[in-house]
């Protein structure tokens, strides 16, 4: 099956880009540590997913189905790869960062052309496994835009998966009514899209500054290492019960496996390990050292791989009222997916993760840890495990976004710039409501 | 308007610049008065002026914005420069207007440049979307530390002989004379940064609405102070990461703002950061971390920063940074030229000039005072939350 990617707002094409090429390397590249057979077949998988050969018969593979919706139609830096030259909806004017510019008046416009555009990249692929949107929620294209194209596919599409990818800003600001333009987005998505995958830029960055020891972080490099964790979830898997061969239907996977329920849609990615390319040659993981580490991240919320606080246990079993005898800062979890990637993956044992502790009370742990394997190595590291949470994770940050928008709202600040584009201080109410309701269900897990 | 001018400016080496076909000249100047140039020249060029706007305005595939540049104290730029804010928001409302202006210093030579400031601000109170305003006497103290720095030889660094500052100054100009040239070309600078991302690529592009956008929290608070690193450049290119922060340092200090204004000393609504050359996010956010808690922000914009990234440095440096602040330290220029003001008004010393002209009555006067009372006003209660105690309003409640 393949998904067909819409890329909104300059960070939504500047990391979708990274993503390709991401993608594009792993499966060029000549470390996959299996067989030339499955090589090929985890080759064929990916293609299927996200890429069709040229037609010229050219070696660089040409984006299947992506609708890209910017200003700059971006070149792909290498020969790997290229979009597909009439896939690029160009927005002459931008949005101005402001959410209600992006929704109210660049979307009704432009709906019809962009819509064609989705319309004509569905019909490419053989099976429509559903749509992957990349954007940034601090902006006014990627969010407003990207927020109204959203709904505009659940329409269409009504029995389509959506993923959105969203990217958190920085806390100290890239943009000032960043909080505002979040709230707005985030409440809109919940209400049209399946799953919410998120990225922090903070979060990224510090992985750039501590562990990749990048001394002049460009924004190349946090997109980077957000294509890598990305890569490690849609490149092909199998999934557990599915037979021989690759998932084909990546997406339909992963929504099955961590969105139980409907309120519950914010999903947390961490990866493990993360080093800087030089020193891969020179280091060797453990499975059984990086599932400890991955768990002890899952439980005490850590960002990475150093610094975890080993201090939080989860709550001993058999208390008679869980929630309020749960330690503080421990973080649980609705429905967790471990993807699991190159040497020995069969023999690893991910028993821990099945502990009912690490869970709420209202999903049998079976149903909730799932776990995928696949011996093909991805992108040079011998091994590989990342973890899709539909936890606590992202509870703080959520809270902290809402309530510096609700300070900003109650002083009045900014509030003319929305209202001359049509949102009125009710859609604000509504939208803080919606958000409020999501860091209630998720505090009370 | 005034033909002198202009020819000069048709003479000199830019002339296949401009369009003579989009310029209108008369033979006089306003007088240095507002109400000729607004009431007067205003009407009688209303229809040409138009017409060349729409001209121009055809041309253009994607309409963003409106530069308007001019004075506050004379009579053309300041009245019929405003008569035409007026017509652009007439025309065109749904493009931005950004006003460059140049306000008047205490020692001003035009004896009504306050009546004009404070009659051109009520427009721009109304009808501008941004206003830059910048001072001479901040431009004229830029310019003579870059001369000091040349003629001294100081911190044994070379000024490149073709850094955009110093360029057009030309050593034979004494600095008795006022250096305008030299001053302009900042605010040139200025323009030419606030417009870089428009123009080149950038890994976070930062475009003029989005300023407007971050910027101006409530309508009528749209006055930006403006700031620029480095005014001089060193021979040294390789620049180590030391001095890439002594830029962003630099940009909050008093001597580097294009107005008589120390914005660390008072409260910020709103500030934006636009980087040119080889900087990136790291940088950007190691600065802001570090310059934070020297700051006062609002209550409610704790975080507000608007950052901008530009791959492209301006000609002669290897990186730039252009700051712009909403900050409360603008209140006192608005005070001390109200109070400029109400000294001649108390005595009505020029009125006559002003009166005389058709359209122009006492209440332009009392409407144009009481406008600039009001947004002193607004700042005062700004500033009264600075050093009050933080409240943060509660949160909705909902029921579990």
């Amino acid at each position: 099956m393949s998904i067909v990617t819409v890329q909104l707002g300059q960070c939504g094409n500047q990391t979708g880009h990274e993503v390709f090429s991401a993608l594009c390397s792993d499966i060029r590249g000549t470390h996959g540590l299996c067989s030339k057979k499955e090589n090929e077949s985890y080759q064929d998988a990916c293609k299927e997913r996200f890429f069709c050969e040229e037609e010229s018969g050219g070696t660089a593979l040409k984006v299947l189905s992506g609708v890209q919706i910017w200003f700059l139609s971006m070149a792909a830096r290498s020969g790997l790869w290229r979009y597909n030259s009439h896939s690029h909806f160009c927005q002459k004017q931008g949005s101005g960062n402001n959410w209600a510019n992006g929704y109210s008046v660049h979307g009704p416009r432009h709906k019809e052309a962009i819509m064609n555009l989705v319309q004509k990249e569905a019909e490419k692929c053989d099976r429509l496994g559903g749509f992957f949107t990349i954007m940034s929620m601090a902006g006014g294209t990627g969010s407003g835009l990207g927020a109204f194209v959203t709904q505009c596919l659940r329409d269409a599409f009504p029995t389509s998966f959506i993923l959105n990818h969203v990217i958190w800003p920085y806390g100290t600001g890239e943009v000032i009514v960043q909080n505002y333009n979040s709230v707005l987005t985030l409440s809109h998505l919940y209400h049209s899209s399946d799953a919410l995958l998120v990225h922090e830029n903070d979060v990224i960055h510090k992985i750039c500054a501590q562990l990749m020891n990048i001394k002049q972080i460009s924004f190349r490099d946090v997109n980077q290492v957000i294509a890598h964790q990305l890569g490690s979830v849609f490149q092909p898997t199998h999934t557990a019960g599915g037979g021989p061969g690759y998932s084909r239907n990546p997406l339909g996977d992963l929504m099955e496996t961590l969105v139980p329920h409907p309120e519950f849609r914010v999903l947390g990615l961490r990866n493990i390990p993360q080093v800087p390319e030089t020193s891969l040659a020179y280091s060797t993981f453990s499975w059984p050292g990086l599932i400890k580490h991955l768990r002890q991240m899952l439980i005490a919320n850590a960002q990475m791989e150093e610094g975890i606080d080993w201090q939080v246990r989860p709550p001993q079993p058999g208390s008679s009222t869980p929630s309020t005898n749960k330690p503080l800062h421990f973080n649980t979890s609705i429905a967790n997916l471990v993807i699991l990637r190159g040497k020995d993956v069969h023999s690893v044992d991910l028993g821990s993760f099945q502990d009912p502790s690490l869970y709420t009370s209202w999903l049998n742990p079976q149903d909730a840890f799932n776990a995928w394997k696949t011996p093909r190595a991805f992108n040079k590291y011998e091994k590989s495990a990342s973890l899709v949470s539909n936890s606590q994770f992202l509870l703080k940050p959520l809270d902290s976004i809402v309530g510096k928008a609700w300070n900003m709202f109650a002083s009045k600040a900014y509030l003319h710039q929305y209202t001359k584009f049509g949102i009125q201080e009710e859609d604000f109410l509504d939208c803080f409501t919606t958000l409020e309701q999501v860091i209630s269900s998720y505090t009370n897990l | 308007m005034e033909e002198g001018v202009v020819n000069e400016i048709l003479q000199g080496p830019l002339r296949d610049v401009f369009d003579s076909k989009q310029l209108i000249t008369d033979v006089s100047g306003s007088g240095n008065n507002w109400a000729v140039g607004h009431k007067i020249y205003g009407c009688q060029y209303r229809e040409n002026i138009v017409e060349k706007l729409r001209k121009t305005a055809e041309h253009c595939d994607c309409l963003q914005c409106f530069f308007i540049i001019h004075s506050m104290g004379g009579g053309t730029g300041s009245g019929l420069g405003t008569f035409v804010l007026n017509l652009l928001e007439e025309e065109f409302p749904e493009v931005y207007r950004f006003v460059t202006s140049v306000y008047p210093s205490g020692e001003d030579d035009v004896i009504t440049s306050p009546y004009n400031s404070v009659l051109a601000m009520k427009e721009l109170n109304e009808h501008a979307d941004c206003v830059l305003p910048i001072e001479n006497e901040s431009l004229f103290e830029i310019v003579n530390k870059i001369h000091q720095m040349i003629n001294s030889g100081k911190l044994g660094s070379t000024v490149k002989q073709n850094s955009l500052v110093t360029s057009s100054a030309g050593s034979a100009k004494t600095l008795q004379e006022k250096p305008f040239d030299a001053m302009n070309n900042i605010v040139a600078n200025l323009l030419l940064n606030l417009t870089s991302s428009a123009r080149f690529e950038g890994s976070l592009n930062m475009d003029l609405n989005e300023i407007s956008m971050n910027l101006v929290p409530f309508p009528r608070l749209h006055y930006l102070v403006s700031s620029l690193t480095p005014l001089y450049t060193l021979a040294d290119v390789n620049v180590p990461s030391r001095r890439l922060d002594q830029m962003f340092s630099d940009a909050f200090s008093r001597d580097h703002q294009l107005i008589q204004a120390d914005p660390k000393h008072s409260l910020y609504l709103a500030c934006a950061l636009l980087v040119r050359g080889n900087v990136q996010v790291s940088d950007l956010r190691r600065n802001i971390e570090r310059l934070k808690p020297s700051l006062h922000f609002v209550s409610w914009n704790q975080e507000g920063w608007k950052t901008g990234l530009c791959s492209v440095p301006p000609v002669g440096h290897s990186h730039s940074l252009l700051a712009l602040a909403n900050n409360t330290c603008i209140k006192p220029t608005f005070i001390e030229l109200k109070d400029r003001f109400m000294k001649l008004y108390k005595k009505k010393a020029h009125l006559h000039h002003y009166l005389q002209i058709d359209g122009m009555e006492q209440s332009c006067f009392s409407e144009a005072i009481s406008s600039l009372s009001d947004l002193i006003e607004e700042y005062n209660e700004l500033d009264a939350t600075k050093d009050g105690p933080r409240i943060d309003p509660s949160r909705l409640k909902i029921a579990v």
